[in-house]
């Protein structure tokens, strides 16, 4: 372990990973998706990430082996420990934990300082939740780290989750702009919050609109925000990008959390956007994708990146970048001393309770990719055991951190997968042709072929049933074969199941908070082993 | 239901000939026919069927509603300014109500 | 189903005959365009009981030529009228906006009718979800 860790971390440096050859008079630095986490974390990316229609072995589609080859990186490098799920397990013991918002910092502060008045620090949303700290101060945690790294703008998803009202009163108080074009009222179709702001960097007009979630009252609970509506909206992107264009702006970026599909197509259709800082679907690319004269940048999630895009930008048009996606490697990168201090500050009334040992894991714990993941299997297990149930439905976020094989599942694990303000573990019946509509509607979600009608999630979990799923049929025959695991009797239509879940986007949702049935079962287990699972079978690709 | 009160959104100036947005909403039910209840019996359709806005005593614009229409008939729509006068609003109840609204804008 | 975007519809089932009809009594003999007028809807709805549906249709909006009518439809309701909006040269501009219901997963149709005796249609899809999920 230990050994294998020093020689891995040889051969990086914190002078490499900041390394970048000045271009230009503007340089656009992103950070998106980081899910409130403050600290280094493991992460471990997907290994099944289908693209369907036009994008089929398209970035981000593209994982694994597949994914070093088409970049060239060198199986058990640091780029492929950071941005792929091969080897994950022996690659994590070498090159340790990614991110921290510690090491963030220093980043941060040696790219302005290069760079001075020529940077814009961006921020593409999903900061404030996703972790105990969060969801106990309300997202103020976040506010308050994110007030010190100081970013010039914001857009926002998950952050609408602690309600309208809060989330009004914590826009008020940002020294920052909080963008969202895309967001207007229910009664008037008037804009909610600022659509655009113009910058003036390295004597360049940079106009940045921000796009949040277009699908926030649909993907999340509605009654959170009952008087906002969200939507693309493409026409109002392109007549904001003239708008920006008839202000003077000389470059114009997109502050987006569209998720990548989404705004690949958005690229397709819309002229004069320079740059679209991508989010939500937590993709990491090491290079932009260039749609028409549009450079799409893509900057993974929980803080283990930072993208720096220098751009040399004349008579309105950029003439020339450079890129760079920087690995926030967390025993390389020096942690800012004053940041470090901020960061143990908000976390200090919740130390003991964040470091809580629950139990122990002999297999690796992860989420991401399309069909399951270990944590959720997890979930599922708890969720079966202690609601009494036949049936297990757990929701596929992307957010969600890694616990590898051998180490305890603390408090602030266990949160990290499940923290939110509606996590009712409900329990209730459901007829066979219910669940197969759930299953349906999700997957038409992640596999619709136009990428303006999917919600950037992962597939729902399921635990005790199987199920086939042919990702490029159309919605109501993609799924096929559900069977009651436990028994090997097929779900039949009419029939009724008990059912259990969290993450109901109904309001009035009851049952015990999902931490609490998972703590449950991890005390009574004190040791989890899972298997690979097998009750999804994927067919058609 | 109760009494449906309009709502209009209509800028108090306009230069000479510009076109301007105009909004409208009203409190009403659109109860769609559709619906039936708790004893299973149909609801009977009651909705606001026409929409008109007249500037000055003519026509600009007009629309009839449907049942498909959403309850507090919300409408938005353009409308040419030629002059100093005043937009008249009236919505046609199925019950016969006549609700009105105006609106004075002058041209500066 | 999911229809075609662009050209003209035919219809089999009972309900699809509603729709039409409405067509063929809207356009009163005319052929059919695409392009010229544009349906703008959410493609997911938030709320099925209030779905925002606007149209815009190119215009000179003069006397001589002019907008004179645009006709809503949702192909997957029971009764497909949704509206009708009445411009004229007045309007100055011929766009108008107005919220729906819709129960399921459907096409909403806008088919716009000019003074000089043309009609244009766009259409497009609006999906109603259950919700949930997400990154
Ligand atoms: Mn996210
Ligand atoms: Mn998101």
């Amino acid at each position: 372990g230990q050994w294998a860790r020093l020689a891995a971390q040889q051969s990086l440096s914190q002078d490499d990973l900041l390394s970048f050859r000045p271009l230009g008079n503007v340089t656009l630095v992103h950070l998106t998706d980081i899910h409130a986490q403050l600290m280094p974390v493991y992460f471990r990316e997907p290994s099944t990430n289908l693209g369907v229609g036009e994008v089929k072995g398209l970035p981000p589609h593209v994982t694994g082996e597949d994914f070093l080859k088409l970049y060239n990186l060198q199986p058990g490098s640091p780029e492929a420990y950071a941005l792929t799920s091969v080897d994950f397990d022996s690659l994590s013991r070498a090159y340790g934990r990614m991110g921290g918002i510690d090491r963030i910092a220093t980043v941060l502060k040696s790219i302005r300082a290069e760079r001075e008045d020529r940077m814009l620090f961006l921020d593409g949303g999903d900061t404030w939740q996703g972790s105990y700290t969060s969801l106990k101060t309300g997202g103020m945690d976040m506010i308050e780290v994110m007030n010190a790294l100081a970013p010039d703008a914001m857009t926002g998803h998950w952050e609408f989750t602690y309600g309208a009202e809060r989330v009004k009163e914590l826009v008020e108080g940002l020294p920052y702009a909080f963008l969202g074009s895309n967001i207007r009222d229910t009664e008037w179709d008037e804009a909610v919050f600022e659509p655009y702001r113009i910058f003036e960097r390295g004597g360049v007009k940079v106009a940045v609109i921000g796009q949040a979630f277009p699908y926030t009252p649909v993907a999340n609970p509605r009654w959170m925000m009952p008087d906002w509506s969200f939507g693309i909206r493409e026409e109002e992107v392109q007549a904001n990008i003239d708008a920006v264009r008839a202000e003077g702006a000389e470059l114009v970026v997109l502050l987006s959390h569209n998720g990548f599909d989404v705004d690949r197509k958005l690229a397709s259709r819309i002229t004069g956007l320079d740059v679209i800082l991508t989010g939500h679907t937590h993709d990491a690319l090491p290079e932009p994708v260039k749609v028409g004269k549009t450079l799409l940048v893509a900057t993974g999630s929980n803080g283990k990146f930072v993208s720096r895009l220098d751009l040399d930008v004349q008579g309105g048009e950029v003439k020339d970048f450079r890129y760079r996606l920087i690995p926030i490697f967390s025993d390389v990168i020096t942690p800012d001393a004053e940041m470090a201090a901020l960061v143990e500050k908000v976390r200090a009334p919740h130390a003991d309770e964040l470091a809580r040992e629950l139990a122990t894991t002999e297999t690796l714990l992860y989420r991401r990719g399309n069909f399951n993941g270990t944590f959720d299997d997890l979930i599922c297990d708890a969720l079966l055991e202690q609601r009494d149930a036949q049936i297990a439905l757990s929701p596929g976020f992307r957010w969600g951190t890694s616990v590898p094989a051998g180490q305890p599942i603390t408090v602030e694990d266990l949160h990290n997968a499940t923290s939110m303000t509606y996590p009712a573990a409900y329990r209730s019946e459901m007829t066979g042709a219910m669940l197969k509509d759930i299953l349906e509607d999700v997957a038409d979600n992640l596999f619709n072929v136009d990428p303006y009608y999917q919600q950037g999630g992962d597939m729902v979990r399921v635990g005790g049933m199987a199920y086939s799923i042919d990702p490029t049929k159309e919605i109501g025959s993609r799924i096929s074969d559900m069977t009651i695991i436990a028994d090997g009797t097929a779900v039949e239509a009419g029939k009724s199941y008990v059912v259990t879940g969290w993450a109901s986007v109904n309001e009035g949702t009851e049952g015990p908070a999902i931490w609490d049935v998972v703590e449950a079962h991890l005390k009574d287990r004190g040791t989890v082993t899972l298997e690979p699972n097998r009750a999804v079978r994927v067919t058609g690709i | 239901m109760s009494t449906s009160k309009p709502r209009v959104k209509v800028p108090k100036t306009a230069s000479k000939d510009e076109v301007i947005q105009i909004k409208t909403l009203i409190s009403h039910t659109m109860e769609s026919g559709q619906r039936k209840d708790d004893k299973g019996n149909v609801i009977p359709r009651s909705i606001i069927n026409k929409f008109t806005c007249e500037f000055n005593g003519k026509t600009v614009f007009s629309c009839d509603l449907e049942p498909a229409i959403s309850a507090n008939p919300y409408l938005e729509f353009s409308a040419k300014v030629p002059e100093t006068g005043t937009f008249k609003f009236t919505w046609v109840d199925d019950d016969g109500s006549v609700y009105s609204s105006e609106s004075k804008i002058t041209v500066e | 189903a999911v229809l075609a975007m662009t050209g003209l519809p035919r219809f089999a089932s009972a309900e699809d005959a509603k729709v039409q009809a409405a067509i063929d009594a809207f356009a009163g003999g005319a052929s059919i365009e695409t392009g010229t007028v544009s349906l703008s809807a959410p493609e997911i709805a938030e709320n099925g009981n209030t779905v925002p549906i606007g149209v815009s249709v190119d215009s000179p909006m003069t006397d001589a030529d002019h907008v004179t009518a645009v006709m809503l439809l949702a192909a997957g309701n029971p009764q497909p009228g949704v509206a009708t909006f009445h411009f004229s040269s007045m309007s100055g501009s011929a766009d108008a906006t107005t919220r729906m219901r819709l129960a399921k997963t459907q096409d909403v149709i806008a088919l716009a009718k000019t003074s000089t005796g043309k009609v244009f249609m766009d259409r497009k899809t609006v999906k109603v979800t259950i919700g949930g999920c997400g990154g």
